[in-house]
């Protein structure tokens, strides 16, 4: 190792020799580093469960554009939109076909005493194809009245009682004083909004929620036909529903305002902005603790060598040397631990907490730039010395 | 990382290495402040050995330094080799320190570093790249210093004369033009101590090396050219033994 670094850099690798001289002083170096990235992608996975649990509710449903109201800033926030909408809708050239889509949260009051809020969908079961390819062949089986696929990882429910869920072996459970039957599961995964999905029909859906109007659903569905250019089509909804206080998106689009919407203006997305923020901090100051330390710590030889007619670069040099040395290994095991961390939060609260390969080599880059910035700043007291004054 | 390595000073003819006139330097500031060097004026023949003397505080480790490049040069003027000082750029007094061997009181080896790898950054300052020639050299040189068995220890695992025997090492194998030498002997038993300088007196004779030593040490005296004697600061005592 030392042979293959002192042949890389050109010269005698002293700041590797000088961390492997000290075990235990680069086992905490190595621990301080490790805790800085744990502590950065521990608030990276929370506020990435936040943006995955967005997209994997808007991901259920298969549609090219959403009419929803002005104040509908997420799926189930907002007023409704008014069913003959729809119709107009589909009077525009270049539209396919449109669905009413219902949204709301129906909460089972479940045997032990708690409560699983599932976030409930109801969609008309003869338009499967507005939903994701995955739940589209649930579609017909939802034209019984009362029946339910729900969400084979939704919080509170034992997880073998939601798998044995199926054709032959079918559930039944309380809601509103409605009883519904479970005819099989769906792949969803608890949010920040409620505890799972369900999917009924919107006859079944009007069941639980008696309240609620058939002749305004929460959004309006709407796919392009084939031949039509997706751009214009959505400028002619648009020009069509100007002044009606309706938004009209691509169901991307409106994704990724839910996601911005969420994490940028409720408390809950801003609290986990700020662990981010708050996190990279004082990931920041705990990897310049670190290399600065380490050159107060070696100042009398840094001196030394400055005596001999060494230049800044050269103690620059040790210094970025150690500083990409620590960065690494130090790495590894807070990449380990946090992946640990991450499985454990998800199995814990059922959010979907994902290490993704982006915020892997993000955070990497960030820890060898903060090691490097670091030390820079940590030599340039030797900079500023006389030798002398440093012995 | 190294920069590039312009070793060669131009040659000053007939420059002494080492001449000071009127130099004077002050510590702190404000109130603080305080003349610690009084128009100090010394010269120094090639090839010699000149012991500084005096009590603790005199101020002959500051003139050292200062003759150094350890320092900068307040007021007056020291020439090196024929290269004032004062006002000098880093970049050059870089240079400067490169023609130059040091041995400290302390040792100030790099304990991450063995004992020929501390010897071998002695040759690396000046650009040599060739890692087998100076594993060579320094092995050589330590071996000629009673160290042949020590090559690859520690300095944490040598006694306080084979260190300081390391470090007169590291000062000596880049050829330099003027060691100096601030109480090279303090950490040594009587024998070690005058290995040292006879060391340093025989390279004085065979590379014209000229050697500025501080030292308490009376037993080094017999073998100095010249004894310069400081107190609080000023030049009291010049003399040829």
């Amino acid at each position: 190792m030392t042979a293959l670094l002192g042949a890389l850099i050109g010269r005698l690798p002293i700041g590797w020799l000088q961390l492997i001289h000290s075990k235990t002083r680069l086992a905490a170096a190595m621990a301080g580093v490790a805790f800085a990235n744990i502590l950065v992608l521990v608030q990276l996975g929370i506020m990435g469960s936040l943006n995955n649990s967005i997209l994997i509710s808007y991901g259920l449903l298969d549609a090219d554009i959403m009419i929803s109201a002005e104040n509908a800033n997420t799926l189930t926030e907002g007023d409704n939109v008014a069913r003959q909408r729809m119709f107009q809708a589909l009077a525009v050239p270049g539209v396919q076909s449109a669905m009413p889509f219902y949204v709301a949260t129906a909460d089972w009051q479940r045997p032990d005493g708690d409560t699983t809020a599932f976030t409930t969908f109801g969609i008309d079961p003869e338009r499967g194809d507005f939903l994701s390819d995955d739940l589209a062949p649930f579609a017909p089986r939802l034209r019984l009245r009362d029946s339910a696929v729900i969400d084979r990882g939704a919080r509170g429910i034992d997880p073998e009682t939601l798998a044995a869920i199926g054709p032959d072996n079918p559930m039944r459970f309380e809601v509103s004083g409605l009883t519904l039957t479970a005819v099989d599961t769906l792949v969803g995964g608890g949010g920040f909004a409620g505890d799972g999905y369900m999917l009924v029909s919107d006859q079944t859906f009007h069941r639980i929620f008696p309240n609620r109007s058939t002749g305004a659903p929460d959004h309006i569905l709407i796919k392009i036909a084939a031949d039509a250019d997706p751009a214009a089509v959505l400028a002619a909804l648009q020009a069509q529903f100007d002044g009606t206080g309706l938004r009209v998106r691509g169901l991307e689009d409106a994704a990724l305002e839910d996601q911005a919407y969420q994490t940028t203006e409720r408390p809950t997305g801003l609290i986990f902005g700020f662990g981010v923020v708050i996190g990279v901090l004082v990931g920041i100051v705990i990897v310049y603790q670190i290399l600065s330390t380490d050159v107060a710590d070696h100042l009398a030889e840094y001196a030394t060598f400055k005596a001999m007619g060494y230049g800044q670069s050269m103690f620059l040099g040790i210094v970025l040397e150690q500083a990409v040395i620590l960065g690494i290994l130090g790495f590894i095991p807070g990449i380990i631990v946090s992946w640990l961390l991450y499985e454990m939060l998800g199995a814990m609260t059922g959010l979907p907490v994902e290490l993704t390969l982006v915020t892997t080599a993000a955070v990497f880059a960030g820890t060898i730039i903060a090691c490097l910035v670091s030390g820079a700043i940590a030599t340039r007291r030797l900079a500023a010395a006389d030798p002398a004054d440093l012995f | 990382m190294d920069a590039p390595v312009k070793d060669s000073l131009p040659a000053v003819a007939e420059a002494p290495p080492i001449r000071v006139t009127g130099l004077n330097h002050f510590f702190g500031d404000g109130e603080a402040r305080k003349q610690a060097l009084f128009d100090v004026d010394l010269t120094v023949r090639p090839g010699s050995l000149t012991v500084l003397m005096g009590p603790s505080g005199s101020g002959k480790t500051t003139v050292l330094t200062l003759m150094g490049c350890l320092r900068d040069v307040q007021d007056g003027s020291v020439e090196l080799l024929g290269h004032e000082l004062n006002g000098a750029r880093e970049a050059d007094l870089v240079l400067y320190r490169r023609r130059l061997g040091f041995i400290f009181q302390a040792h100030n080896l790099h304990g991450s570093l063995t004992a020929r790898q501390n010897v071998m950054m002695g040759l690396q300052v000046h650009g040599h790249k060739d890692e087998a020639l100076q594993r060579k050299a320094a092995a050589h040189l330590l071996a000629a210093l009673g160290l042949g068995d020590r090559l690859d220890y520690l300095p944490g695992n040598l006694s306080g004369g084979q260190k300081q025997r390391v470090a007169v090492a590291r000062a000596l194998v880049g050829n330099p033009a003027i060691v100096f030498a601030d109480e090279p002997t303090a950490a040594l038993d009587k024998e070690s101590g005058m290995t040292v300088v006879r060391m340093l007196k025989q390279m004085g004779r065979e590379r014209g090396t000229t050697t500025m030593m501080v030292t308490h040490d009376n037993r080094i005296l017999e073998l100095a050219d010249r004894i310069v004697t400081m107190e609080d600061g000023r030049i009291v005592k010049d003399t040829a033994p």
